[in-house]
């Protein structure tokens, strides 16, 4: 007889237990990102495709070195470079990045010597061609500059 | 008030519109306070708030085809839905919001409503039978045994109450709680009857009234879980629209008794302007109430919920009901 009322209180209070607890859900803020009207800000080591850094004057950091290109275990990196006349360095022309066979390693990241390689934070890549992931860098960077 | 036929057709029509308005706003907060509840906004995409999502939904259950399955009992097919919704709207008309607002008060009020309310899993049980889906029959089968089970606690409590005040009545017995919220049949210190067990009583009657509205913790009726959607599971368009809104109407009902039997209905709880706000205060709350057990709750087992029904909601309802008798007789 004592366990049967003890067994009602015990699972009423449980009940109230659990009640309260949803109610302190109720007032706390929603946790949802309304995506298309808000994004998220990516976390400082998240891994968009690579993009290059610019220095002050907004020109490419890059020296074409290749050190990157060569990096490359999927062979997705192409870059081309010409020397102006009485300058000592290199300067970029073209950099391409196929990103349909990119793995986000990181290679070409690691072996850039000069801080010209950078990973990203985009992450907003859907498309249904496959020419969209075929992206050329240096205007993307120039774009960006604009 | 006398019953003309303008008058019947006035206040069913109002009845209608008001049951309508409730069910489609009803799912709105319930969507809206799920939402809140599990930490993310709910709709809100559609007009401000979300509030023009119920008329959406409506559009968008209007433009759906009626399907009737084939080897179905396509009468009572048809008829299953209207008979879910036309009950819960019958209901209001005997229901007192204030001491003139009322459409008809009855004298036997309570045993209307019963009569209507017990209305409803019929029509459950002929959804579920005329659909010829094994899971409809199956929800059918636990919606009735559920409304059976439950119906007897919930009876028992409504008669203590009805012991008590002496009248079958909803009017009277409202009017036999006024003057404060120490007159509510709630609370046990009630001056001319002390008795302790009322809390409890009132309790029993609002697990009886979610288990009697097929709200969950008690939804066994329609378990996605196990059962589809249990008897609507054939069911399209504004068929599954009429089930939708007999839910809710009868959710209204169910809160509309409570505060009517326990809560002193249009009485206010300090004295002040007594009137038909405090009985919409009151309902209103009681549906928010309603709708945290919905979200907070997992549901039960067939098994446990009619064991709690006979082990503990008859016992103990019977108990109060022959200390309530005992206590009348000796003070």
């Amino acid at each position: 007889m004592v366990s049967y009322f003890s067994e009602i209180f015990s699972g009423l209070w449980s009940l109230l237990v659990g009640l309260g607890i949803t109610f302190k859900e109720f007032f706390s803020p929603a946790v949802t990102v309304e995506y298309p009207y808000e994004t998220l800000k990516m976390p400082e080591r998240f891994r968009g495709h690579i993009q290059l850094i610019a220095d002050e004057e907004g020109n490419p950091n890059c020296i074409v070195c290749m050190m990157c290109q060569r990096a490359c275990p999927s062979g997705c990196i192409s870059l081309a470079g010409k020397k102006e006349e009485g300058q000592k360095k290199k300067v970029l022309t073209k950099y391409i990045l196929d990103f349909t066979t990119c793995s986000l390693c990181g290679s070409c990241v690691e072996s850039c010597n000069f801080n010209a390689l950078e990973f990203s934070k985009e992450y907003n890549l859907a498309s249904t061609r496959k020419e969209d992931y075929i992206i050329d860098l240096k205007k993307r960077l120039e774009e960006n500059n604009s | 008030m006398k019953l003309t036929l303008l008058n019947a057709i006035i206040a069913v029509s109002i009845a209608i519109g008001f049951a309508a308005l409730n069910a489609a706003y009803l799912v709105w907060a319930e969507r809206r306070g799920a939402g809140r509840i599990q930490r993310r906004p709910g709709p809100n995409i559609n007009g401000p708030l979300g509030l023009l999502q119920p008329p959406m939904d409506g559009i968008k259950l209007m433009a759906k085809q009626l399907i009737i399955p084939g080897g179905a009992d396509k009468a009572l097919f048809v008829a299953a839905p209207v008979l879910a919704m036309a009950p819960a709207i019958m209901s209001f008309v005997t229901i007192p919001f204030s001491d003139t607002i009322i459409a008809h008060d009855l004298n036997i009020g309570v045993l209307v409503l019963f009569a209507f309310a017990s209305l409803g899993s019929i029509s459950l049980l002929f959804a579920g039978w005329s659909s010829r889906n094994k899971y409809a029959v199956m929800s059918a089968m636990r919606a009735v045994s559920q409304a059976i089970a439950y119906e007897i606690p919930m009876l028992i409590t409504v008669i203590t109450v009805v012991l008590i005040v002496g009248s079958m009545s909803l009017t009277d017995i409202v009017l036999a709680q006024k003057g404060g919220i120490w007159n509510w049949y709630v609370f046990p210190f009630r001056s001319g009857l002390f008795n302790p067990l009322m809390m409890m009583s009132f309790l029993i009657f609002f697990i009886c009234a979610l288990a009697e509205t097929n709200r969950a913790p008690f939804d066994l009726g329609e378990a996605e879980s196990e059962l589809v959607a249990g008897f609507h599971t054939e069911y399209g368009s504004m068929g599954f629209g009429l089930f939708f809104m007999g839910e809710y109407a009868n959710i209204v009902i169910g809160a509309c008794l409570t505060t009517i039997l326990f809560l002193g209905g249009w009485d206010c709880p300090f004295g002040l302007y007594p009137g038909v706000w405090w009985f919409i205060i009151k309902i209103y709350l009681i549906i928010a109430t309603i709708i945290w057990i919905r979200w907070t709750f997992p549901r039960t087992t067939i098994y446990g919920l009619l064991n709690l029904s006979w082990k503990i909601l008859i016992p103990l309802s019977l108990f109060n009901l022959l200390l309530t008798a005992g206590l009348l007789k000796v003070f």
